[in-house]
């Protein structure tokens, strides 16, 4: 029997403000991997990862996760939003934030147990940040804070993580934190897909490549898919046309 | 009656309409505090304004209904054209190019003009004038009853529990609303509830504040609150209290001055408290921030004494000499004034000690010297060797790093400088009272 793939994309179109940005897209993820997923701005990488994960509505396709409709499924994925998404300033500690990610299993007016402000407590560990805990995330750095939501996703204990950009301005220590926990999870079995944006280091931090550029452009294994050819087709100026009926939709509907 | 027996009567609660009015503008106070710190903290502190003023043409259109001042039905009435701007505001966003600012300006000045139109027409139609709708505008206190207090009670009773049992969640929708969506949350139904209950906490006080000015009540509280603590938990208490004091407050000056509407002193109460929180709050306050600011200075200033004195004797490493304190002073750019708190404050903690109004360095001032002048030479060492700056250029980024640089932050560079000898300019590191530690 065929696997099943932890994440099935079907010819999903996505608008935001009636302007398409992704166009049928259509993948499979192979489970056990680290996924890379790179374009250049404005392709819809997150706004794919928001699809995924229902925070957008679909123009047309459809997302499967394990081969079953997302909304009985998403205690499966972790999500790591982009650190910009937030207010860093708000009155809450670290070890709050990280403690959020359990909050998919808490009841209507449930609150978080100390189990689970235990389980908070060691994905903070996991990527270095115990003694951060009771800080007020306004007081740390940012790569800090995206250790944070980095832990806040581990609670979640999923089979499959969504992040956006997590390497995105952070320092040599927080990278190498990442780094190693992406190797924890994968020793794990667990699928990630990384939006990513430094394409220096692809490479070696993932073993399959997605190029977006508004619709697929190439998936697969990296040494197969990152090559100059692909890179240029994903990032060059033939995909212009694309991006110039988009806006054309957006007028005329 | 003079204010004397005023206040007493007033604070000592003995006159049954005092009571219903103190604790109408108590719980009103609490609710609206309370529950302002989640707009504050989603940003939408003035949707709260704008629900406020589309509460009005609620008011009339409930009392053109009913026929009378029923103060459940103007409730309801408010609630209904609250709820009705509160939409508008969002449908404008969500399905034009009109950015938040402007619909927010848009909604609540269109309904706002309406509820004048319909109370105007109220007050010409005879009866009406007696109906003291006006009132609604700026409030007064001493128009809550009884009856209106119980009501207004259950409400504020309601979205307190409300909010106790449901606090981990409000909290995670105000700070991350798409991550609690994507763990499946109800975020939009829990939205729906919040705002409804903000409706709620600006309607209940429309008639003790009135419909222009509730909107402080709702930010005023929170803004406040968030200058003491830095637990959410702390600041919705806080803020319910700050407003608790407003409208207790306010309640008493309306009671002393009845004949002025109550919604600007209970604004000008809860400005106070802000003020006072600005200033003094012990953190993010503007007085301990001044404070900090000087105390860094002075600190500083003593770190500089201890520097000049410890080179002044480095190369004959004899440092038990006495210097005046003329010739300190010219040591450096000292200010007499400076010089003498620094050396009165070094001589307090033991760094320095003084014989016959001459100072020298104790044993553990040369300790303190020698680290202050090393932090200043190995921050020259490294911005010569690593931003490969000339010579003359490291001295004055030194002058501000020795002050700054962590012991963590020292470790590091000594390591990554190989424990270097001397600075750029030739002269000795020191490493007195750190070896000998080591």
């Amino acid at each position: 029997m065929e696997p099943v793939a932890p994440i099935e994309v079907h010819d999903l179109t996505v608008a935001y403000r009636r302007k398409p940005v992704l166009w049928n897209i259509d993948f499979s993820l192979p489970e056990g991997k680290l996924i890379g997923l790179v374009g250049p701005n404005g392709a819809g990488k997150s706004t794919l990862i928001k699809a995924i994960m229902g925070l957008m509505p679909l123009l047309s396709g459809y997302v499967k996760i394990y081969g079953e409709p997302l909304d009985t499924m998403r205690h499966k994925i972790g999500y790591v939003p982009q650190r910009e998404s937030v207010d860093w300033d708000f009155p809450i500690n670290a070890l709050d934030v990280v403690t959020m990610g359990r909050y998919g299993r808490l009841g209507l007016f449930g609150r978080p147990s100390k189990d689970d402000k235990a389980i908070a407590m060691e994905c903070l560990r996991k990527v270095g940040m115990q003694d951060f805990a009771h800080r007020q995330i306004s007081q740390l750095s940012g790569g800090q804070q995206q250790r944070v939501f980095l832990a806040r996703a581990l609670t979640q204990d999923a089979s499959v993580y969504l992040m956006d950009e997590p390497f995105a301005g952070v320092d040599a220590a927080t990278e190498k934190a990442i780094v190693d926990l992406l190797k924890e999870l994968k020793e794990h079995r667990k699928t990630v897909l990384v939006v990513h944006h430094d394409l220096h280091t692809v490479n070696e931090y993932f073993d399959w490549v997605m190029l977006l550029n508004m619709r697929l452009v190439k998936f697969g294994p990296t040494d197969q898919i990152f090559t100059n050819d692909n890179l240029r087709l994903t990032y060059g100026g033939k995909l212009l046309l694309l991006a110039e009926a988009a806006e054309k939709v957006a007028r005329q509907l | 009656m003079d204010w004397w027996d005023l206040t007493v009567r007033f604070f000592s609660l003995a006159d049954a309409n005092v009571r219903w009015v103190v604790f109408g503008s108590i719980l009103l106070g609490g609710a609206a505090g309370g529950l302002g710190c989640f707009a504050y903290l989603q940003k939408r502190s003035l949707m709260g304004d704008a629900l406020a003023h589309a509460a009005l043409p609620g008011v009339g259109l409930a009392f053109l209904v009913v026929g009378r001042k029923d103060f459940l039905a103007l409730l309801l009435g408010a609630s209904i054209t609250g709820w009705l701007g509160a939409l508008a505001i969002n449908y404008i966003v969500r399905e034009s190019k009109i950015k938040l600012d402007a619909a927010l300006g848009i909604v609540l000045t269109v309904f706002f003009g309406l509820g004048i139109v319909i109370l105007t027409y109220i007050q010409k139609s005879g009866s009406g004038s007696q109906s003291g709708l006006d009132k609604f505008l700026f409030g007064q206190a001493a128009a809550m009853g009884r009856n209106d207090v119980v009501i207004l009670g259950i409400v504020a009773l309601t979205m307190l529990a409300v909010v106790a049992l449901g606090f981990s969640k409000f909290k995670l929708i105000s700070f991350d609303p798409g991550f609690g969506r994507s763990l499946g949350m109800q975020v939009g139904l829990l939205q729906f509830v919040l705002t409804t209950m903000i409706v709620f906490a600006v309607t209940i006080g429309l008639q003790a504040v009135g419909v222009v000015l509730m909107a402080a009540m709702l930010i005023t509280p929170a803004a406040a609150a968030r200058q003491w603590t830095d637990k959410l938990q702390r600041m919705v208490m806080l803020a319910s209290l700050f407003g608790i004091l407003s409208g207790l407050f306010g309640a008493y000056i309306s009671f002393l001055a009845p004949r002025f509407p109550t919604g600007p002193w209970m604004v000008i109460v809860v400005t106070a408290v802000f003020v006072l929180s600005v200033l003094f709050a012990p953190q993010r306050g503007v007085i301990s921030f001044i404070r900090q600011h000087y105390a860094n200075r002075r600190r500083m200033t003593r770190e500089h004494v201890l520097k000049v004195l410890f080179k002044a004797g480095q190369d004959s490493r004899q440092w038990k000499t006495y210097y005046p304190v003329d010739q300190i002073k010219r040591m450096w750019s000292f200010t007499q004034h400076e010089l003498n708190a620094a050396l009165a404050g070094l001589q307090k903690q033991g760094m320095m000690e003084k014989s016959g109004g001459m100072y020298r360095l104790s044993d553990d001032g040369i300790t303190e010297g020698a680290r202050v002048t090393r932090l200043h030479r190995l921050w020259e060492v490294y911005l010569s060797r690593y931003l490969e700056l000339p010579e003359d250029h490291v001295h004055r980024d030194a002058e501000d790093m020795e002050h700054i640089i962590t012991p963590e932050m020292e470790a590091r560079l000594e390591e990554l400088l190989e424990h270097p000898e001397y600075d750029p300019h030739r002269q000795e590191i020191p490493y007195i009272g750190k070896r000998s530690q080591a």
